[in-house]
């Protein structure tokens, strides 16, 4: 039986050369797109930035494009706000800014110099909590509990605003924060609650 | 998101020096910063102007002065525009949420973009995201779009209630460019359709900034309405919505202004209508008849033809909403 035969020189060189070239592209094309990628994309910006958040100066350095969410939840580890949606349309990461509700999604962190934040974990009073979180637990004010902490920080701006005149008031001004298990009427009754104080 | 330079400008002068083809301005960011997250919008730099513009609002030599930078909660609540403007804050609070009525500027409002979905859906085509791309929504129809001065370039409608009311009261929009010169724009004018450029939503010059919104005095106190139609009963934009005042001497009709959101490329006013109830007794026959002479030359598109009837019926409302108060 004839062996065909397997190695030659010419194989050999083909082979070897082929490798190179690949092991070589790779380098090239980064080197390229490092020397080039700087007209097309802008570099990442980061920059120190002092915040106030629970009554607590932060001084720290986050890129331009972090939201104050994005701040609380990876930088401070504050995680009480929630991400729902990132876009403004569910509620769940509100917060007071200068005390008045805001969305913490669609604040970038940087605008937030020399203003006061407020989050969920600052309501509190040391293990004593806040009336409203009482009302919340004792009205049955949720279910899952994602959105709780925007519906907390929404209502407590609904009652110092004064607006619970009825359930109707209470329902157009929390309609900004959207609750999926349909704790509504726990939410609404929680609200009365503290109102009525 | 795309990485973007981030500077904070003092003073009006500092705003329009920095501002060039690569920036932009940012105030409450509600609906930029989303656009950025979804890179429909990459600015090179951002342009804070929060401390830079006006937070307040005046009333003097007959007429309201907003700054830029009042939010819109503020407007809403502020005592002057609930004794002498109710129709403003009527439509400030038919918009958005606590939330966001909170952080939105007065000027920031007025050049939201449209919430067309074909728009923030960047897999298709979309004239005003990418010019000369096409019209998704003129191709497949959306149950959102435009009924009047629409073409088939873009039948996107702005999304704004604030506007309603601005254009139904004869605001006027005050501007300053890098010369320091002062541009006044009446606000019929200031929205534009999308014509040739639907990419462009307004006919404000290239490097200015808003500084102010003027309204004038009115009497448009007593008798005034604004309705919203929309798919839930609150925090949705509208199908349609309707801004109304009355000036009435006993029941005669010495002054109308109409107006309406989610109807075009712009806050559309009811010229023909209004021309048509001047000087008649304030009657439902008569609303009626207004309401019908102001829709009968509109076009509905593919999806959306329930919005002609639906906006009869709002106009007729709204009317009798006005003189019931």
């Amino acid at each position: 039986m004839e062996i065909k035969q397997q190695y030659s020189r010419r194989n050999f060189l083909k082979i070897s050369g082929l490798l190179a070239a690949f092991v070589a592209i790779p380098t090239s094309v980064k080197a390229f797109y490092n020397d080039v990628k700087h007209y097309f994309i802008p570099k990442k910006n980061v920059s120190k930035l002092t915040v106030s958040v629970n009554k607590k100066s932060h001084t720290l350095y986050a890129d331009s494009r972090s939201t104050l969410l994005d701040l609380l939840r990876e930088q401070l580890h504050l995680t009480g706000s929630k991400k729902g949606c990132d876009h403004g349309q569910c509620g769940a990461c509100t917060v007071h800014i200068d005390g008045e509700r805001a969305l913490s999604c669609l604040t970038l962190a940087s605008m937030t110099e020399g203003r006061e934040i407020t989050t969920i974990e600052g309501l509190a009073d040391g293990d004593e909590l806040h009336p409203m979180q009482k009302a919340f637990v004792e009205c049955d004010g949720f279910q899952c509990g994602y959105c709780t902490p925007g519906q907390i920080m929404s209502a407590v701006a609904c009652v110092n605003e004064g607006h619970t005149g009825s359930v109707e008031e209470i329902k157009e001004y929390m309609s900004g924060n959207l609750c999926r298990c349909g704790a509504y009427n726990g939410i609404v009754e929680s609200i009365q609650k503290v109102a009525a104080l | 998101m795309r990485p973007f330079n981030f500077e904070k400008v003092k003073t009006v002068a500092e705003a329009t020096s920095k501002k060039s083809v690569n920036s932009q301005f940012i105030a409450g960011g509600t609906n930029l910063v989303d656009l950025m997250k979804k890179n429909i919008s990459q600015p090179d730099v951002l342009i804070d102007i929060t401390s830079a513009m006006s937070k307040e609002i005046r009333f003097e030599k007959r007429q309201l002065n907003i700054g830029a930078m009042v939010s819109n909660t503020k407007v809403a609540t502020d005592q002057q525009v609930l004794d002498k403007f109710p129709l403003l804050s009527k439509a400030i609070l038919a918009g958005a949420s606590p939330q966001i009525r909170n952080m939105a500027s007065s000027a920031g409002n007025l050049l939201q973009r449209t919430r067309c979905p074909y728009f923030y859906d960047v897999t298709t085509p979309c004239n005003k995201r990418k010019p000369e791309s096409g019209c998704s929504a003129a191709e497949h129809g959306t149950r959102m779009s435009a009924v009047a001065g629409y073409n088939d370039k873009c039948v996107a409608v702005h999304p704004s209630d604030f506007c309603v009311a601005l254009s139904a009261l004869d605001a006027k929009v005050i501007a300053v460019n890098a010369e320091d010169k002062e541009v006044k724009i009446p606000f019929q004018d200031f929205h534009k359709l999308p014509g040739n450029t639907p990419w462009l939503d307004n006919n404000l010059p290239e490097n200015t900034v808003i500084t102010n919104i003027e309204v004038p005095e009115n009497n448009f106190t007593k008798n005034y309405a604004y309705l919203k139609v929309r798919d839930r009963a609150s925090y949705a934009f509208a199908l349609v919505s309707v801004a109304a005042g009355l000036d009435l001497s006993g029941n005669k009709i010495k002054e109308a202004r109409l107006a309406s959101g989610g109807v075009a490329h712009k806050p559309w006013r009811w010229y023909d209508a209004e021309k048509f109830l001047k000087g008649k007794e304030a009657t439902e026959d008569n609303f009626i008849k207004a309401a019908k002479l102001a829709t009968r030359d509109l076009k509905p598109l593919k999806e959306n033809a329930f919005k002609i009837p639906m906006l009869e019926g709002a106009i007729v409302e709204v009317l009798n909403q006005s003189i019931h108060r």
